[in-house]
């Protein structure tokens, strides 16, 4: 007999499985659930980009394009960034075309982080830090916000954790679960705190589209934070593209012509079909982002009155599509929370400490869904409030 | 247009929570705007918009139309002449090439051949009308009559 377990690498091996994932399993199993844990838009890839994707495949644009990507689409990407949050950047050396964010934040983490090397995470996050950071054999360090700091980073969270091996810092704003968001305001001493140091920033910015009540501020914007930072961003969330998977990555040319090795042994290029889509996408589809942004938008704000309505405090979040409201009050755990809503009232919801040791005591709700549905949804939720009130 | 006009134009079975929801105001409100606008006839009236299987027994025509207009009231009169008829289900005045432009519902192709010969070309300034069959309909009113869109979105996001 094969031992399989002896076999698997130990860094494989000791990787935990997604905690968003594990839930999941169980409610693809029952009947009648309705989800709002789904973490891609509601919408369908505007068909413009669509469009332009069956014309690429008609001319016969099927074979691999350059490593780094095609150069019209890096232009694209580098007009985009500009247009955006006025930073610019060289589309010969400074970018790279990726395999949707994922991928740009395993180069990130892997062109820098040597064993040993510690890397800041701010949790609550997206689930794949940290086990990437562990791949290359780096030290996760969690920074944990909190909800009465409304899931904001601060300067004095930031220095505690910073030590003489501290190689990066992963700051995903906005941020999935919670919907924070960082103003310039805020941003400000974080940098001010960064520029004394050697430590590079890798930032998420992969809902930066999705942000309410004004634009999304980039750390790279910063004085001497350009130099300092690796930018990651993708067509996933603000374009409705996850099934094209791809995003990119924007840094300083020694790095970014570094990671380009271990860009071109693992992957050779991103897909082909994708980029000439993706082109059209950073050209041409403003108009469709700003709908869909304004049908979230709408959605947002009736959730979290909603929410707090029914007694589940909910922080107003200004980005992403997410809202992470307290469960506290009902005395569960939020695994608990999310195992009795699901099976007593088919919600199904992630449990906030999927992401996060400090996301206890929360959950997430996505609202990339019909506000329909999302009513639906809330009401079962309110039922299940009311029968844990009876008792 | 006013938001709520057109959120019930693209659906009006929206309810009156989930259009206080889109509009940022209150149900009241919504409802007590809603009543105003049907009072004062700006909202005249919801129709469903019905796949063409559902309603077998039915033939739409769009006609074209070429009239004299009037010396004294140009359009309008031939225009409401025709327009009472109950056959008729809409009637449009147009730019181009001709005027007046029909939609119009019968049970059988007959049934519109015998009003556009019997009862519209007889009028008085129509000069001539041009029948087209609808043979099937793609989309209305921003909806496709034959797809309709699932989520295909698994349970699992990473």
């Amino acid at each position: 007999m094969m031992d399989y377990n002896k076999i698997i690498s130990e860094r494989c091996r000791i990787l935990k499985p997604s905690g968003i994932r594990k839930f999941f399993d169980i409610a693809a199993t029952m009947d009648g659930v309705i989800s709002l844990g789904v973490g891609e838009p509601d919408f369908q890839t505007p068909w413009a980009i669509r469009r332009s994707a069956i014309a690429a495949l008609e001319k016969g644009k099927t074979v691999y394009t350059a490593n780094a990507g095609l150069m019209e689409l890096r232009k694209s990407i580098c007009s985009y960034i500009k247009r955006k949050v006025n930073v610019e950047y060289e589309p010969e050396k400074e970018l790279i075309v990726t395999v949707g964010g994922s991928e740009a934040i395993d180069l990130g983490i892997r062109a820098l982080v040597n064993p040993g090397d510690e890397v800041l995470i701010v949790e609550p996050c997206f689930v794949c830090y940290a086990p990437i950071v562990t791949l290359t054999g780096g030290v996760p360090v969690t920074i944990e916000t909190k909800a009465e700091n409304g899931f904001k980073l601060t300067a004095e969270e930031l220095k505690k954790k910073i030590t003489d091996k501290t190689k990066l810092l992963i700051l995903p704003f906005p941020n999935n679960p919670t919907g924070a968001i960082m103003t310039r305001a805020e941003l400000e001493p974080i940098a001010e705190v960064l520029r004394e140091t050697n430590i590079m920033v890798l930032s998420d910015e992969i809902y930066a589209e999705l942000t309410y009540e004004g634009r999304h501020v980039s750390i790279t914007e910063l004085d001497g934070m350009k130099e300092r930072t690796l930018l990651v961003n993708g067509f996933s969330k603000a374009f409705a593209m996850t099934g094209w998977r791809l995003g990119y990555l924007a840094g300083p040319e020694p790095i970014v012509s570094q990671m380009l090795k271990i860009h071109q042994y693992a992957i050779m290029c991103s897909p082909t079909v994708s980029q000439y889509a993706a082109v059209e996408a950073m050209n041409s589809c403003d108009g469709e982002v700003v709908k869909m942004v304004n049908e979230y938008n709408i959605r947002r704000r009736w959730l979290v009155q909603a929410l707090n309505e029914i007694g589940l405090t909910c922080f107003e979040p200004k980005g992403a599509f997410y809202v992470f409201p307290s469960i506290k009050s009902t005395g569960l755990s939020s695994q608990e929370f999310c195992e009795q809503l699901l099976y007593k009232h088919n919600v199904a919801v992630v449990p906030g400490d999927a992401f996060g040791e400090c996301g206890e005591g929360h959950i997430r709700i996505s609202y990339a869904y019909s506000l329909k549905h999302l009513m639906e949804a809330v009401d079962r939720i309110s039922e299940f409030l009311n029968d844990l009130n009876k008792g | 247009m006013d938001t709520l006009i057109k959120l019930l134009k693209q659906n009006a079975r929206l309810s009156c929570k989930e259009l206080a929801a889109m509009t940022d105001m209150s149900e009241a409100d919504v409802e007590k705007k809603i009543k105003e606008y049907e009072h004062s006839g700006i909202i005249k009236g919801y129709s469903a918009i019905v796949a063409d299987d559902a309603d077998e027994d039915s033939v739409t025509a769009f006609i074209e139309v070429k009239v004299t207009p009037k010396a004294d009231c140009g359009f309008d009169d031939i225009a409401k002449t025709i327009m009472m008829y109950d056959e008729v289900e809409s009637l449009t005045l147009m730019s181009g090439s001709f005027d007046l432009a029909i939609t119009i519902s019968g049970t059988n192709y007959k049934e519109i051949a015998l009003f556009v010969a019997q009862r519209l070309s007889t009028i008085d300034g129509v000069i001539s009308t041009t029948t087209h069959f609808t043979l099937k309909r793609y989309k209305e009113k921003g909806i496709f009559i034959e797809d309709e869109a699932t989520d295909e979105r698994g349970f699992v996001s990473p």
